[in-house]
């Protein structure tokens, strides 16, 4: 799309278009737009609520552009409690400065759950509960970014019982949010959502989770360089195994590849280094809402309808299937499709999306 | 009489508060405050204990990796299994490399700027320091032009709001250094920023991702093969060796020299900040197996007292060893509220009666945190990168010695010093320097074994749970940087009954217990002098030497009581 060399007008129908699928209202939107006119480094908060700060070391992994490049040139981060020099009052200063010098021009990004049992007390911080402070820094927000599992669908401490109440920011405030699931995200996927909403200045075409479909629109077993072990019925059938060794499918090592939408087999992790299912591991299905809850993590997945290859998996050995398959619900037209299928399908999506975009 | 609030407490990891009185200029006493949990210990009940490392690795982030290697430990003495020596060797390279990456991430972006003035490096000449630099470090990098435009960025930065660095208490006495080794500090702040992201390339090699590489109950998920293209090969074991190189040089030529060269300003910190006079190490680095202790690189045992002739043993399982206590937390018991329990027979009936937020101060509240409170034998005690060298100086390891002698000379300071906060940031150094080193001879000896193909890095004899014994338990215990880290699990019908963990931060942050002892933040901070009260950037120094992790010591919480094993008094 940037390649055709689009317009003003071109990129407000663009962002309506993409705004109005995600949920985003004109209003907002105008916000996002206006801040990016200007030639100022666009102010952004970081906040940390229910989390254990897994995604702001995965930022700082980041490799293009690099962190301290990120941090000097495309953003102003005025709050970051990881990083920022500030504590306590000063710190605080810092929040409240940014918020009011910045009414609808700033961006949030939150890392982490809100626990909301018990009128709040499971997080405070300065005093106050996590729930009163998202509220007041997301009032006058450009555009919300939810960096991770915790943030955009609950994580480790929403899994069952989920003893805090535990909730995702999208369900607590009444304002469209990026979701960039993963435990944690890819560190070039945060950093490509960050300069999707900073530097191109729009937001990025979001999936029916509000998951950007620029990272998460494809399967990672669809994707995945094993897959050709998959479709030939090579599997993986212990670790460390002579089928281990020479990189057959996890499949039956539980690999949730089959129902997770991530990068991780494209973009891969630490500039490209590895992913899990490279060395050997399957994936645990860490960006998909309640993955916690479909396991264990070594119990292969059940059937899918549609799909030839599995009976044959399982005619190789024993299984026992897994009772839950979270996940696939939202993406069921997809799924549940042979391969082929998939590419024709998403080949015609983009194209009425393109006709609608025109 | 004054007392001041510090919340949030930043560059930790998690959520922190600390109430400090000052009287005349001093602190006179302390409080630290855990303020968020998240209830993982509940969520483990009933799951599958060989996914728990999983779960358990999102405890942390930042020491990612630490209780995934404690949870897979605690399941492997449960189960009893013993891991081939290659996955040992693996699980070593990474945690070495996890310490070296910590120390330097911790050192420079979560330290640093309670000693160094960024603003201050503005004034310096780029090319004095330059000339000052080369004195101390061969970083070949450390040239006139380099920190001329490292100063630019700077200047830059400072015109367009200071972003992240805006509002540090920038021009406090307390800041002692040069404008020149300040400008050397911060050029080095934004190359470790830049070179941390590569030493965690290694975790991705072996567990194919960081933060939160994969672990594997019974060994490590990967396989080596030097005749396979999709295996653990040559390719990859270059790019390892390649990791450690940089990072060999970017410790020796610049993290060591820097932490020097900042210390050599700052000898006055070695007067403050020592707290406690107790160490507990569980020891790290097996070198024959997890069940040979006497193999461990670094020992296990606690100094009492500072007295450094004697080392006492340490039984994770003895119930009358650790125990934890709640007088002062936010949890109920049910028998005895002063009592302390033993991990295998914990209680964590979360009971908050805090003040309803919002709120301003935790004064006059009994009980003001969401940590517990660790003992040993009724002891508070330090962990982290001090107690170990501690630990294993008393238990006259060579190597140990011979690092903290070597460095005291450098400053010229006494063994005492070490009893402080400038001590403790030293020592973490010192643990970084060491790690460094034994990364480097374990990747030697995993090269022997791969040119010897004994490379198997996975014993599945009880990987089926029907392989289990009814019920069992284990315990796993790690050094994580921060210090001793322990898992404690019940296993039942081949699923989790019971799970408890007391980590670093929970001995060094929790509140007082019943004696009203206290433990080593609040007991760090009492005698140190405060400048000024609405800046209190000596607290923030004394607080950051401990590298705390609240994410970490908070995460118990059980509000039916169920599923806990426990003494009932009932």
């Amino acid at each position: 799309m940037q390649q055709k060399g689009y317009n003003r007008r071109d990129f407000m129908q663009l962002c309506a278009a993409a705004a109005a699928a995600a949920g985003f209202g004109q209003t907002g939107l105008a916000q996002v737009v206006s801040a990016f006119e200007k030639k100022e480094k666009p102010a952004v908060v970081w906040m940390h609520f229910q989390e254990c700060t897994c995604c702001s070391e995965s930022f700082i992994r980041a490799s293009h552009p690099i962190v301290a490049d990120a941090l000097l040139d495309v953003m102003s981060l005025n709050y970051t409690e990881t990083l920022m020099a500030a504590s306590g009052f000063q710190a605080e200063k810092s929040l409240k400065d940014t918020i009011e010098k910045n009414k609808g021009k700033y961006i949030v990004l939150v890392e982490g759950a809100v626990p909301t049992k018990d009128g709040g007390v499971y997080c405070m911080i300065g005093g106050k509960t996590a729930e009163s402070i998202l509220q007041e820094v997301s009032k006058d927000a450009a555009a919300v970014i939810a960096w991770g599992s915790c943030a955009s669908n609950g994580c480790v401490q929403a899994a069952k019982p989920n003893p805090t109440g535990a909730t995702p920011i999208h369900k607590l405030i009444d304002k469209p949010v990026i979701n960039v699931p993963g435990c944690p995200p890819i560190a070039d996927v945060m950093m490509a959502v960050v300069t999707h909403v900073l530097v191109l200045g729009q937001i990025p075409a979001l999936d029916s989770l509000g998951r950007p479909k620029e990272f998460y629109g494809r399967r990672v077993h669809d994707t995945c360089y094993r897959r050709a072990n998959y479709d030939a019925g090579l599997f993986v059938e212990s670790f460390d195994d002579e089928n281990a060794h020479k990189g057959y499918c996890l499949y039956k090592m539980g690999c949730r590849g089959p129902v997770t939408y991530n990068a991780c087999s494209v973009v891969k992790w630490n500039e490209g280094t590895s992913y899990p299912i490279q060395s050997g591991h399957g994936c645990i299905g860490c960006s998909e809402e309640g993955f916690w809850d479909n396991g264990p993590f070594y119990q292969h997945l059940p059937h899918f309808p549609g799909f030839g290859i599995e009976s044959t998996a399982d005619t190789v050995g024993a299984v026992v299937g897994v009772a839950t398959l979270a996940g696939v619900a939202a993406h069921a037209v997809v799924t549940n499709i042979r391969k082929h299928k998939v590419i024709a399908e998403v080949h015609t999506e983009d194209q009425q999306e393109d006709q609608k975009e025109s | 009489m004054t007392r001041i609030v510090v919340d949030p407490v930043t560059r930790i990891e998690g959520h922190l508060r600390v109430e400090a009185v000052v009287e005349n200029g001093v602190i006179t006493d302390a409080f630290s405050s855990g303020t968020m949990i998240r209830g993982l210990e509940k969520i483990l009940i009933g799951r599958d204990p060989r996914d728990a490392w999983a779960i358990t690795e999102r405890v942390c982030g930042v020491c990612t990796s630490v209780h995934a290697l404690a949870s897979v430990r605690a399941v492997e003495d449960a189960i009893g299994v013993s891991v081939p020596p290659t996955a040992e060797l693996i699980r070593n390279i990474m945690m070495s490399t996890l310490y070296v990456h910590d120390h330097i991430v911790h050192f420079y972006h979560l330290h640093a700027l309670d000693w160094v003035d960024i603003v201050n490096a503005l004034k310096a000449d780029p090319k004095k320091a330059a000339e000052l630099a080369a004195t101390f470090s061969k970083w070949d990098k450390n040239t006139t032009s380099y920190f001329t435009e490292v100063q630019r960025k700077i200047k830059q930065f400072a015109d367009s709001g200071l972003g992240i660095f805006a509002n540090g208490y920038w021009g406090h006495p307390a800041y002692k250094l040069p404008p020149e080794v300040n400008l050397i500090a911060v050029a080095h702040y934004l190359d470790a920023l830049e070179w941390q992201k590569e030493i965690v390339k290694i975790h991705a090699v072996f567990g194919g991702k960081n933060p939160h590489p994969n672990y594997l109950v019974g060994g490590v998920p990967c396989s080596i093969d030097v005749d396979e293209v999709a295996a653990i090969n040559t390719e990859r074991l270059n790019l390892v060796a390649k990791q450690i190189a940089m990072a060999d040089e970017f410790l020796n030529e610049v993290y060591i020299p820097d932490l020097l060269a900042v210390a050599s300003f700052y000898k006055d910190w070695a007067k403050w900040g020592g707290g406690l006079s107790n160490y507990l190490s569980y020891g790290e680095y097996p070198t024959k197996g997890y069940a040979q202790v006497d193999s461990f690189k670094y020992p296990r045992g606690v100094v009492l007292g500072r007295d450094l002739s004697h080392v006492l043993p340490v039984n994770p399982k003895d119930s009358q060893e650790i125990k934890e206590y709640i007088s002062s937390s936010w949890y109920d018991y049910k028998g005895d509220k002063d009592a302390g329990l033993h991990p295998w027979a914990g209680e964590t009936d979360i009971n908050y009666t805090g003040p309803k937020p919002p709120f301003t101060t935790l004064e006059g509240f009994e009980k003001y945190s969401f940590l517990k409170t660790p003992r040993w034998k009724e002891n508070p005690m330090e962990v982290g990168p001090l107690a170990r060298l501690i630990v294993g100086y008393a238990s006259g390891r060579a190597d140990v010695k011979e690092i903290v002698d070597s460095t005291l000379g450098k400053l010229g300071v006494p063994v005492g010093a070490l009893f402080s906060t400038l001590g403790r940031t030293a020592a973490r150094g010192l643990d970084a320097a060491l790690a460094m080193g034994w990364l480097k001879e374990f990747y030697a000896e995993l090269m022997e074994r791969v040119k010897t193909r004994e490379t198997s890095t996975f014993n599945g004899e009880r990987w089926e749970p029907s392989s289990w014994p009814k019920e069992c338990e284990g315990v796993g215990l790690v050094e994580a940087p921060r210090g001793a880290l322990a898992h404690w699990i019940k296993i039942k019908d081949g699923k989790i009954d019971n799970y408890q963990l007391v980590v670093p931060t929970t001995w060094n942050g929790s509140p007082r217990d019943a004696k009203k002892q206290r433990s080593a933040f609040e007991a760090s901070l009492i005698g140190t002098p405060v400048a000024k009260l609405d800046e209190p950037v000596e607290i923030i120094r004394t607080i950051h030497s401990f590298d705390p992790c609240l994410a970490c010591s908070v995460h118990l919480y059980d509000p039916e009581g169920k599923h806990i094993h426990q003494v009932s008094f009932e």
